[in-house]
Parts: structure tokens; sequence; C-alpha cells
């Protein structure tokens, strides 16, 4: 399954700089565990040491909350884009 | 209220707008709209909703003008560092059009202030820079049932959504719990591309001006998210979240907390 994956900002020094990515996983558990095999250190930002989600972390597929899906259980498909969006608090 | 002729001439080119007219003006003039932060994202706010009329503007910041603030926060000029932000605001609104009726709080707004200065707006705008404020803020106007327009920018993203509290999800739907501290960094940590605090505090400006006016969908039940380096916005679905503290099907968060120490907790 070869998804796109959009990084947000402050986890592209993880990815030399780059603000989307492929990575491969038949639901979206394997896709952080694909993409930490090619992007050491990105799983621990994105999920906690259970493994889960981060509760100010939010992965979407495409335009849905995989919270109001299966979480980590959410299968994926050829096409899929798969964007990653952290709560961002910056306004001055 | 009737419309004065140096009105009709002012707001011309939006009074011949569809659906606008000089009712919609008119409903301009009598609103009131509270900018929390004068900042990177409450300067364009503050510009845009000046000169479309908004009758009464409020600003909350209890910060002074900084050279390093000029960069961005383009309400300020040179002659105003080290002045209140508000007082700098107010002057810089009222260059512009006379019009607004502005009200300045010189302070940090806190769980026990907040609540008294909101209940006198119609919408609050959050360009605060903190997510203690921001929660703080999102608490306060699912409380009191006020709409919130929500921004926040971080190097060259930017994120925007609307709260109609009881009707479209809110900040704590979105994001249940914030980042624990120091993992994040600030824009003076970070850094920030002025322009893209404009881009996303115009989509503010935006959102309260089609609000008042009753135009358009507003961001509602979706999160804007700009890209500056791709020139992309995105939107995602927002649902209203039924395990969500303050406005689920059960609350637990049924009056203001203490948000330093709600932000400051280390969570897993």
């Amino acid at each position: 399954m070869a998804v796109k994956v959009i990084i947000p900002q402050p986890l592209q020094k993880l990815t030399n700089n780059l603000a989307d990515v492929e990575a491969n996983g038949a639901n979206i558990k394997e896709l952080i565990d694909d993409l930490e095999k090619n992007f050491p250190g990105l799983k621990e930002r994105i999920c906690d040491e259970t493994g889960k989600i981060r509760r100010f972390i939010n992965v979407y597929v495409n335009e849905e909350d995989v919270r109001f899906l299966k979480q980590d259980n959410t299968s994926l498909k050829d096409g899929d884009e798969v964007s990653i969006i952290p709560a961002i608090a910056g306004g001055r | 209220m009737k419309l004065r002729e140096d009105q009709i001439e002012r707001y011309s080119r939006q009074i011949i707008l569809p659906n606008v007219g000089g009712k919609g003006q008119e409903k301009l003039l009598a609103a009131k709209v509270l900018i929390i932060g004068a900042g990177g994202l409450g300067s364009p706010a503050a510009l845009y909703l000046a000169s479309a009329g908004i009758g009464t503007i409020g600003i909350v910041d209890s910060d002074k003008v900084e050279f390093n603030n000029l960069q961005r926060q383009i309400i300020h000029s040179i002659k105003d560092v080290g002045r209140p932000k508000v007082e700098s605001a107010q002057d810089r609104i009222n260059a512009i059009n006379e019009d607004v009726k502005v009200t300045t709080y010189n302070l940090r707004v806190t769980s026990e202030n907040i609540l008294d200065i909101i209940k006198d707006y119609d919408i609050i705008v959050d360009g605060s820079d903190n997510f203690p404020t921001r929660y703080l803020v999102n608490d306060a106007c699912v409380l009191s049932k006020k709409p919130l327009s929500h921004g926040g920018i971080f190097r060259f993203d930017g994120q925007a959504i609307t709260i109609i509290p009881g009707e479209s999800a809110c900040y704590r739907c979105l994001f249940a719990l914030p980042p624990p501290p120091g993992l994040v960094p600030s824009c003076q940590e970070a850094g920030i591309l002025g322009a893209v605090a404009g881009v996303i505090g115009t989509i503010q400006a935006n959102e309260v001006l089609k609000y008042i006016l009753g135009l358009g969908n507003l961001l509602t039940g979706k999160l804007l998210v700009f890209n500056a380096l791709d020139s992309s916005f995105r939107q995602v679905k927002v649902p209203k979240d039924p395990k969500c503290p303050v406005c689920g099907e059960n609350p637990t968060v049924t009056k203001l907390i203490d948000y330093e120490q709600f932000c400051s907790i280390k969570r897993r």
C-alpha cells in the first residue's frame, strides 16, 4: 500500500526536511512502523510509550480523523493521503 | 441605525457586495468583536475588522511593543516601541476608522477575569501564543456559548478553525490535550514568517465578517491547514467529540480550571 504521508513542520527535521514522504502499510499502525524504519525517531514523536497516538497529534486518512474511525487499526489503500497534524499554539 | 453619507462612501465597496448592502454594514457597525493578542494574528485581524467598520473592537494584551515585533505585528509602528500594545493598536485602528470604539484590556486573560471580559462581545478572535491561553479561551467560549475564531501558526504552517459552541466541534474536540511543556517550541524559539501570520490572521478576520454578515460557510467542523512553503491549503474534518470534556455528552469541565497546571502536567 503506497501512501503519501504529509509531515508537519515540527517533525520535518526527522524526514530530511521533506514535507511529504511515501510509506507503506495496510493500516495506520503498520504505516507508522514503516515510517520509523526510514526515519528513525518519528514514531516516538507520534506515539507514546504504549504505542498509542499522542493526544496532541491527529492522524487523518484523507480528510478523516482516525480517532473517529478505528484509531491505528484504520485501514489504508493505495493512493490514500495520510496527514499528521499536531496542535500548534503560536500567534505572536 | 442609519448610515451617514461618509459611511456610505467609506464602505461603498462592501455595501455593493451581493447579500451585504446597507443592512450588512449596519450589522458590522453594531457588532462587538474581542481580539485576544495584538500580535502576529491579532494585528491583521484587527486592521481588517477596523477597516470593515466593526463598531466595537476589544483588544487584550499585556505586552509592550518590541522592535522585533515589527517584522510581523503590522498594527504597530517604530514610534510605538515600548508602548503597551493595546494603546498602539487602539491608535492605529482609530487612525484608520474613527467609527470603531476600541476597548483596551492591558492584561492577560485568566480563569478569574475572562468570563467577565468576553460576556460583552458577539465573537472572540484567539490570537494568543501559548497552550494554556488557548485552552482557557476555548473553555471560556464554550461555557459562555460565544463563537470563537481560532488561529495558530508555527514556522511556515498555519491552522484555523471556527467554533460555534453547541453546534460545532471545539478546540478540545480537535486536540484533547496540549503537548507536554518544552516539546513544541514557541514562535520566539522556532521563528515565524510574518506573512504566514498575515494569512491566518486575515482568515480569522474573514470568518468574523462572514459570521456577522451571515454569509457563506464558516470553518466549523473542519480545520484549515496552510502550508506556506507549498502555498497549499487543506481542510480536514473535525467532528464533535461525544467524549469531549467541555462540550461532550458528559462534560467534566463545567467551570474554568488552572490552565497553567493543565498544560504543565507531564503525560505519556
